[in-house]
């Protein structure tokens, strides 16, 4: 293989009926910033049907140009489809790196991708960067959070990954912006479109379990009861959190007992565990002391809860949460 | 119904534990145990197998040691197990392996091919798919739950963000399954005694159909170029600020963290 053949970053812009999806965005400022080092171009590839408009927004984050598929076949996502069309754009013309978003999508359409090209695929990362040899070093979590891996995909190409949403921060939108974009027609082979989706049921986000969030904001009785909690939940949604509990708060009848985390609770291991107003009692802190970051709030400096945090704030939680929401959303919005 | 259910040994990362001082993954005595996605993926292959008849038969890659999980899966009731295991296919990255193991699945007959979606040790979630492109199988990711819709399509329902989808695939077909969608059964003592006196079966490379190229470390595009620990813990030391510094400071440690 002549790596000096391929070039180019190539991200795969996703959409969701007709809404380019954040990690998208995310994806195409880290492949401009990718690619200025190295000097090659970002090309969005978008893919779906009626989704022109959405090649100005893939331009105005970061893309030099756009190559766009519209079809009825790719309509709502399944795989064969869009396996076809990927695979068309990426073999006609050679990118050195192409870059998915680690959704459902992009973990069900990276794999097989990578297989039909014959080429390596990194899961799920958290970090990028350019080598000094110019490859990509794609840095990613396994052992469930325990080690961090980087990995190399030196002798083929494309370099693919799916990257994790909300890793990369997006480009501020560049109204200004100009870039090309192509039509291309895929030459569909229908035979192999074996799976029809017949029917969707939305979820009720209440339902989600507190052991499988990767972000938790909890809360404890110094959160002041059911007002505090609201100020919790508000947080939680600004985060796509969850909300779970002490012990204390579910007795008081403040949370429900399914959030409760704990010796007695759930255990939990989130990315992210928010401990707010809660002391940090050895049966409390059994339940989430193995999370991968813990930022503590208590007004006591001398709480237990410290004694596992990464990040300890001394002070009134029902201050420094509002205050917190109100940031995220900012810099969400820009 | 013939279903094969790809399963893999792994180490229970939930009992993995960092040393305090080094922050290093602490290895010893973390049990070896079957990977959660394919025990709930052997399950439902055991209830397909209950409402329509037709054989349930398991396969793992890996070291002898990896036996411990067909054994298991015998003394469920499977009807057949087998271990491939060659140094040939060592060092393998998801390509490879996904490419060792539909080399054997050529060789068997089967309607369904069910993997977990992720293991919970390398937790690509690549290796299902991987399989099903190299075997020209549809695939659904994902799922929660299967049913025979005609004699030549199942019934899907699979996850994800914004809720549950229903899938209409055509078989033969691939599936992913996650843990927790389906609670699996436990061994009977009956089952446990049973499992000893079944064979299982030792596949060597010469009973793969695949290119020795494609497999193994020389058949795999990625390599781990480093690896390294998150870091030992210590003791934070709390900080006392006004309300808007105590946010600065909170979302530089969260933007450090990948976590905004
Ligand atoms: C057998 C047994 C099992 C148990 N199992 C569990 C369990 O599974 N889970 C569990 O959580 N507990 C469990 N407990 C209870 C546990 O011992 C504690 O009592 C409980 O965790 C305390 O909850 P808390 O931290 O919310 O409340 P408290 O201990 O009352 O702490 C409130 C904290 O909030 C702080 N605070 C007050 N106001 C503010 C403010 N405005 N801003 C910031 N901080 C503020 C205070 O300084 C204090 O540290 C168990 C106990 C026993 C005996
Ligand atoms: C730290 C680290 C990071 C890694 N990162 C990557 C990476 O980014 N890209 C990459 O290509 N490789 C990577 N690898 C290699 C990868 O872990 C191995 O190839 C592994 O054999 C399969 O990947 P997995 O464990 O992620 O399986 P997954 O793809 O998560 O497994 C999904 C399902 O496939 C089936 N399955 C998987 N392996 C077997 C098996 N041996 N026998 C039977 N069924 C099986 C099971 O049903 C399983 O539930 C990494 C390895 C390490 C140690």
């Amino acid at each position: 293989m002549d790596k000096t053949e391929y070039k180019d970053i190539f991200v795969f812009a996703e959409q969701r009926e007709g809404v380019l999806q954040e990690v998208a965005a995310e994806l195409l400022g880290k492949a401009r910033e990718l690619a200025d080092k190295s000097g090659e171009r970002v090309r969005a590839l978008l893919l779906g049907e009626n989704v022109a408009p959405l090649a100005a927004e893939c331009i105005a984050r970061g893309a030099h140009a756009v190559l766009l598929v519209e079809a009825p076949e790719l309509a709502v996502y399944t795989t064969e489809p869009y396996a076809q069309a990927m695979y068309h754009l990426v073999a006609t013309r050679h990118p050195s790196i192409l870059l998915l978003g680690a959704t459902t999508i992009g973990r069900d359409l990276a794999p097989r991708l990578s297989a039909r090209l014959a080429t390596g695929l990194t899961a799920d990362c958290t970090g990028l960067e350019i080598s000094d040899d110019g490859d990509l070093l794609m840095t990613r979590p396994a052992f469930g959070g325990n080690l961090m891996a980087t990995i190399l995909c030196k002798e083929h190409r494309p370099q693919m990954s799916t990257v994790r949403p909300g890793v990369a921060r997006p480009r501020p939108l560049d109204p200004g912006a100009r870039g090309d974009v192509e039509r291309v027609t895929i030459p569909f082979n229908p035979v192999k479109f074996r799976t029809r989706v017949t029917g969707f049921e939305p979820a009720e986000r209440s339902r989600v379990d507190i052991a499988a969030a990767r972000v938790l904001v909890s809360g404890g009785r110094g959160m002041g009861g059911a007002e505090g909690f609201r100020l919790l939940e508000s947080l939680a949604d600004a985060l796509g959190a969850e909300v779970s509990s002490s012990r204390a708060a579910v007795d008081d009848g403040v949370a429900a007992r399914e959030r409760q985390v704990g010796q007695t609770g759930k255990t939990v291991r989130p990315d992210l565990y928010i401990a707010a107003g809660i002391s940090g009692a050895v049966q409390h802190l059994a339940g989430m002391e193995e999370s991968g970051y813990i930022v503590a709030i208590n007004k006591d400096r001398t709480a237990p809860v410290f004694q596992v945090a990464d990040l300890g704030i001394v002070g009134d939680a029902r201050q420094i949460i509002p205050a917190l929401e109100r940031r995220i959303r900012l810099t969400r919005s820009k | 119904m013939n279903t094969i259910v790809c399963i893999k040994q792994v180490p229970d990362t939930t009992e993995i534990k960092l040393d305090p001082v080094t922050g290093t993954m602490i290895r010893e005595g973390v049990p070896s145990i079957m990977n959660p996605d394919d025990r709930s993926g052997l399950e439902l292959a055991l209830q397909l197998r209950e409402r329509h008849g037709g054989t349930v038969t398991v396969i793992t890659m890996g070291p002898r040691q990896a036996e411990a999980i067909l054994r298991e899966a015998l003394a469920l009731g499977v009807d057949r197990a087998i271990l491939l295991s060659d140094r040939k296919f060592a060092g393998a990255d998801t390509l490879a392996t996904s490419n060792t193991l539909a080399g054997a699945l050529r060789a068997l007959p089967f309607d369904v091919i069910i993997t977990g979606r992720q293991a919970i040790d390398g937790d690509t979630a690549q290796v299902g798919p991987q399989i099903a492109e190299h075997l020209d199988l549809p695939q659904v990711t994902y799922v929660e739950r299967a049913s025979l819709e005609t004699p030549a399509a199942l019934r899907v329902r699979r996850a994800v963000e914004e809720g549950h989808q229903t899938v209409e695939v055509d078989l033969p077909c691939l599936l992913t399954v996650l843990a927790g969608a389906v609670e699996p059964r436990y061994m009977s003592v009956r089952g446990i005694i049973e499992a000893y006196n079944k064979e299982i079966e030792q596949w060597d490379y010469s009973r793969v159909t695949v290119d020795e190229r494609a497999i193994g470390l020389a058949g795999s595009p990625t390599r781990v170029f480093k690896s390294f620990s998150r870091g030992a813990k210590n003791a934070c030391e709390p900080r006392e600020l006004p309300v808007e510094e105590a946010v600065d400071l909170i979302l530089a440690g969260l933007r450090e963290k990948f976590i905004i």
